[in-house]
């Protein structure tokens, strides 16, 4: 094998590589395709019971009486637990990521439709759902809050009597019983003084829906404690397992190392998964009281109406210019409508997330923001939904702003973005908002994007067409929405970073066998963003093995590193940086038995490709599979013998990719449909590892923020009853409707992380949603719209034709 | 509740057994014969990861009752293979399309496109995103799963072509 090795031309061991920058296959393909993947519910453990929960069809309510007898009497019933049980363990509230707490099943009343009121433990799925219907619980109903607006009014409901005294809460005072926070970033009094002075100022209240991320598998668990070893196992649709493990022992009292959580295939997550929901908690309780595993996996229903939501945002957005366009000063006031319970995934120090990424790709000298999170009878979360913190919400919000400047000022919304752009000379960037952007050269990025859709032709088009609509001659409105967003993610550095105190490091640890192959394990966990491949292809470029020969494992807290997971498009920025780093220990070692080997000085050799050469003698080769035997069988005197490294990788700095994204499609005015004809994405994610994987991130980024766009929401009427948690109402797009993508990019390389990649599977739900909407309001910009609230659905846009005439 | 003999045929395979009457044909695949490749995604019959082939047809399985699929002939993802008993084209197609991601919805995918193929052997874009109108897929925007069926198309076309000759 190593004389074959040896023989081969540069570029055959070069490709044999499948390093960064191959657009190679997945290495996980293979199980998928076959039906052979491993998620939750497929697992089978003897003596496994099911659990599933009653639920309050109930926004706002006290519970007056749990009658669970008939329930428990029914043949192959094994429990019915309450909050009364949970109590004794402490369990019936558990701590949420934003420092809140969350009741597991509710004692006293219930604060959403669908909260957690019991949890039934039988044999199998069909005697547990029976067994659901014959629990009787008897309620009183309260009135129940929706508006988020009059949250904080002085009459408005209590809803949170848990924490009624508590004058403080986790981010700070709150100053009414339905009062969260209150978070600001920026300086309000430059900002005042500049909006005061400003020749132009727009102000827009711009709401971002409530969605959900609706991955098509739900949650699950299935607990198992061995009453033997005392060790608790929990397989679960976990995005971040270790971080379940700490809070699953810091709650349970049982110690970490005797809890084993295991994260197998997740049926995609986009932050639905990042939490901890009760279901966990009853089958960890249920496995513990009656001694043999318990699965609970939630239906459809379930998934829509009581877990992690996403957005629910209501922004009121202020830009002041000069008359030319030259922004002055950004002012934006949020209320954020955190359901019953604030169970939002964010860093600990950011109640509001990366919401003050909001200035976005513009170089705007005073900005100040202001969020005020509330409590309301709908169900728990905020941060979820491919959303990088809430870095969607800031990308819309000024993305219109940006849009409504551009309308009110009568100018190209591409010319006012190029006349405000942050230029590559400026970088690194510091916003006014106190982030410190890595690197970008947007001008570049821009005029690319516009050379590939015509842009200019675009605008003749639409100029003719407006007449031709004018004339009657058409019925289409054409719209041409362009978007360029700035997002920031990679969390992050230690200083800053942290969820429940843990800090939002990430590892990898490789380890070579002496034939020359690699397992390498990390502390995240890929819902489908091919972790096994491009971590494979990154520790490939390092350390000069073939990706085909490193095995990537992830999800297993027994032996994997210790992780914060993946969501907010951190992995590649942070655990591909511990990979890149720990593959650089690894060739360090490498090189010094190469030294040994080849009889010379380590710097008599140079790098190349999969091994060592001595300089000017290029024959004089050591390869890495050479050198990984001889590190079990022939290491240098006073050498440890293996081949292996680890590394915590702390990041300096989060990324900032950015992309530009044109979206060109037509309305028709007389039925409101939207037909998108053409939608281009530019994406600048730094060093790019895997261009195939890339292009497939982009195309399900678009076809989710597309979605949100154009129908995706979960209303609740004045009763807070949820209006659509199945497929019937919540718009999930098939493959008719959603558009066909046009990808291309730029590389501009983070200048701090060790690869220069950024990290990517976020940025097109950020920068897309934004080039949907506008071009929907760009459509109609001639006709004096200024904003409409998304989602554009065909209803919505139809009555904005036919308040303007437009229609029959 | 008392039980039904059903008797059928699943990926080649003949099969008896007692069902409820009310047993979804889904649990009984996924739960009984440990065919865990079709999965579980809604309530409303939307998704279409739970899509098997029965009797030529492709059905959602969480929408029909085991005892529906008494004398059927069944196959599932795990019966799909090559001719030579390696992978189908389709799952070669998918794999070098990249028409999965999180690999969910791939098994009634594939499933579905295996019986789209049969019905349409040589479809258009726009039959093909018709044709999978009934299986949703939340990582992959759909792009690169047309662009894989249309490739199993031709391959199959020449395999076909191949065998003829």
């Amino acid at each position: 094998m190593a004389e074959q090795e040896k023989t081969m031309t540069l570029e055959e061991r070069e490709a044999t590589l499948g390093g960064i920058g191959t657009a190679r296959k997945r290495k996980e393909d293979i199980r998928f395709i076959q039906g052979k993947g491993n998620y939750v519910d497929d697992l089978k453990l003897p003596g496994m019971l099911f659990g599933d929960f009653v639920r309050s069809p109930h926004a706002h309510a006290r519970i007056k009486s749990i009658d669970s007898a008939a329930a428990a009497a029914l043949p192959g019933v094994k429990a019915v637990l309450t909050a009364a049980d949970l109590k004794p363990l402490n369990l019936h509230y558990m701590p949420t990521l934003a420092g809140d707490v969350q009741a597991v099943l509710a004692e006293d009343k219930v604060l959403f439709q669908g909260q957690e009121v019991a949890f039934v433990i039988a044999e199998d799925r069909y005697i547990a759902a029976d067994a659901v219907e014959l629990v009787e619980v008897e309620y009183e109903s309260l009135p129940p809050l929706v508006d988020a607006f009059k949250a904080m009014d002085a009459d408005a409901p209590v809803l949170r009597e848990d924490i009624l005294d508590k004058t403080e809460g986790a981010h700070g005072a709150r100053r009414h019983h339905n009062h969260i926070f209150t978070w600001e970033a920026g300086d309000a009094g430059v900002v005042d003084q500049a909006f005061a002075d400003a020749e132009v100022t727009v102000k827009e209240l711009i709401t971002y829906q409530r969605c959900h991320p609706a991955p098509l598998e739900t949650c699950a668990a299935v607990a198992s404690m061995d009453k033997v070893t005392g060790k608790l196992t929990v397989w679960g649709t976990f995005q971040a397992p270790h971080a379940v493990r700490t809070i699953a022992s810091l709650i349970s009292g049982i110690a970490e190392h005797n809890i084993r959580i295991i994260a197998p295939d997740i049926g995609g997550g986009f932050g639905n998964k990042v939490g901890v929901y009760p279901g966990y908690i009853c089958a960890i309780v249920g496995s513990i009281v009656l001694g043999v595993p318990v699965k609970w996996v939630e239906d459809r229903i379930e998934n829509l109406s009581a877990t992690a939501f996403a957005r629910d945002y209501h922004m009121t957005g202020e830009l002041a210019a000069t008359r030319e366009g030259r922004i002055t000063a950004l002012r934006c006031h949020v209320i954020a409508d955190h359901g019953a319970f604030d169970a939002c995934a964010d860093p600990t120090k950011y109640p509001a997330g990366m919401f003050h990424i909001c200035t976005g790709s513009y170089d705007i000298p005073a900005a100040h923001v202001s969020v005020v999170g509330v409590y309301t009878n709908k169900a728990p979360g905020g941060v979820a939904y491919r959303c990088s913190f809430r870095v969607t919400e800031a990308s819309y919000m000024i993305e219109r702003m940006i849009d409504i400047l551009a309308h009110k000022l009568d100018m190209d919304p591409v010319e006012l973005r190029l006349l405000n752009f942050i230029q590559p000379e400026q970088f690194p960037y510091n916003s006014a908002l106190g982030w410190e952007y890595d690197s970008g050269d947007y001008p570049t990025a821009m005029q690319k994007a516009l050379a590939a859709v015509d842009y200019d032709e675009l605008r003749r088009e639409q100029a003719l067409r407006r007449e031709q609509v004018a004339r009657g001659e058409s019925r289409k409105l054409m719209g041409i929405g362009v978007s360029f967003f700035t997002e920031i993610v990679g969390a992050g550095p230690t200083r800053n970073c942290d969820i429940l105190g843990l800090g939002m490091f990430d590892s990898c640890e490789i380890r070579v066998h002496p034939t020359g192959t690699v397992t390498a394990r990390l502390g995240t966990k890929s819902q489908g963003q091919a972790h096994e491949t491009t971590f494979a292809q990154i520790i490939a470029s390092e350390i000069g093995i073939p990706s085909d020969d490193i095995t990537i494992e992830e999800g297993d807290t027994d032996t994997a590193p210790y992780g914060l997971g993946t969501y907010g498009s951190r992995s590649t920025p942070v655990a591909g940086a511990a990979a890149a780093m720990a593959g650089r220990k690894i060739r360090a070692k490498a090189q010094k038995i190469a030294a040994h080997l080849l009889e010379v000085s380590e710097n008599d050799l140079e790098w190349e490709v999969d091994g060592f050469t001595v300089k000017g003698l290029p024959e004089k080769r050591s390869t890495m599979k050479e050198i990984a035997f001889a590190a079990y069988s022939n290491v240098p005197e006073g050498m440890e013998p293996g081949l292996e490294a680890v590394n915590y990788y702390d990041p300096p700095n989060f990324t900032f990719p950015y992309g530009a994204y044109v979206c060109v499609l037509d309305i028709d005015v007389d039925t409101g449909e939207t037909e998108v004809r053409r939608f281009y994405a530019l994406d600048d994610c730094g060093t790019r590892i895997n261009p195939m994987v890339i292009e497939g991130q982009v195309h399900g980024g678009l076809a989710e923020a597309f979605a949100i766009a154009l129908g995706q929401e979960l209303s609740y009427d004045e009763m807070g009853n949820l209006q659509g948690a199945t497929f019937l109402d919540y718009f999930m797009p098939t493959a008719v409707e959603t558009p066909e993508w046009e990808t291309d990019y730029t590389v501009t390389p983070s200048p701090h992380h060790p690869i220069g990649a950024k990290g990517v599977g976020e940025s097109p739900n950020v920068g897309g949603v934004s080039a949907f909407s506008n071009a929907i309001h760009d459509a109609f910009a001639h006709l004096g719209v200024v904003h409409m609230p998304m989602p554009h659905t065909a209803d919505k846009v139809w009555q904005q034709c036919d308040a303007l005439g437009l229609g029959d | 509740m008392e039980k039904t003999h059903i008797s059928l045929t699943v990926n080649g395979a003949k099969v008896e057994a007692l069902v409820e009457p009310r047993t979804l044909l889904i649990h009984f695949l996924r739960e009984e014969l440990d065919l865990t490749g079709p999965h579980i995604g809604c309530d409303t019959s939307h998704c279409g990861v739970c899509t098997v082939d029965m009797n030529a047809q492709s059905v959602k399985s969480c929408t029909l009752f085991a005892v529906q699929a008494d004398g059927a002939e069944i196959t599932t993802i795990e019966g799909l293979a090559g001719a030579d008993g390696g992978l189908h084209p389709l799952q070669q197609a998918f794999i070098d399309e990249h028409g999965l991601q999180c690999g969910f919805c791939t098994p009634g995918m594939i499933t579905r496109a295996y019986r789209l193929l049969q019905d349409n052997p040589n479809p258009t874009n726009d039959e093909i995103r018709n044709g999978i109108s009934g299986n949703l897929c939340r990582c992959t925007g759909y792009q690169n799963i047309v662009t894989a069926i249309h490739q199993a198309a031709v391959t199959m076309a020449a395999e076909q072509q191949e065998a003829t000759e």
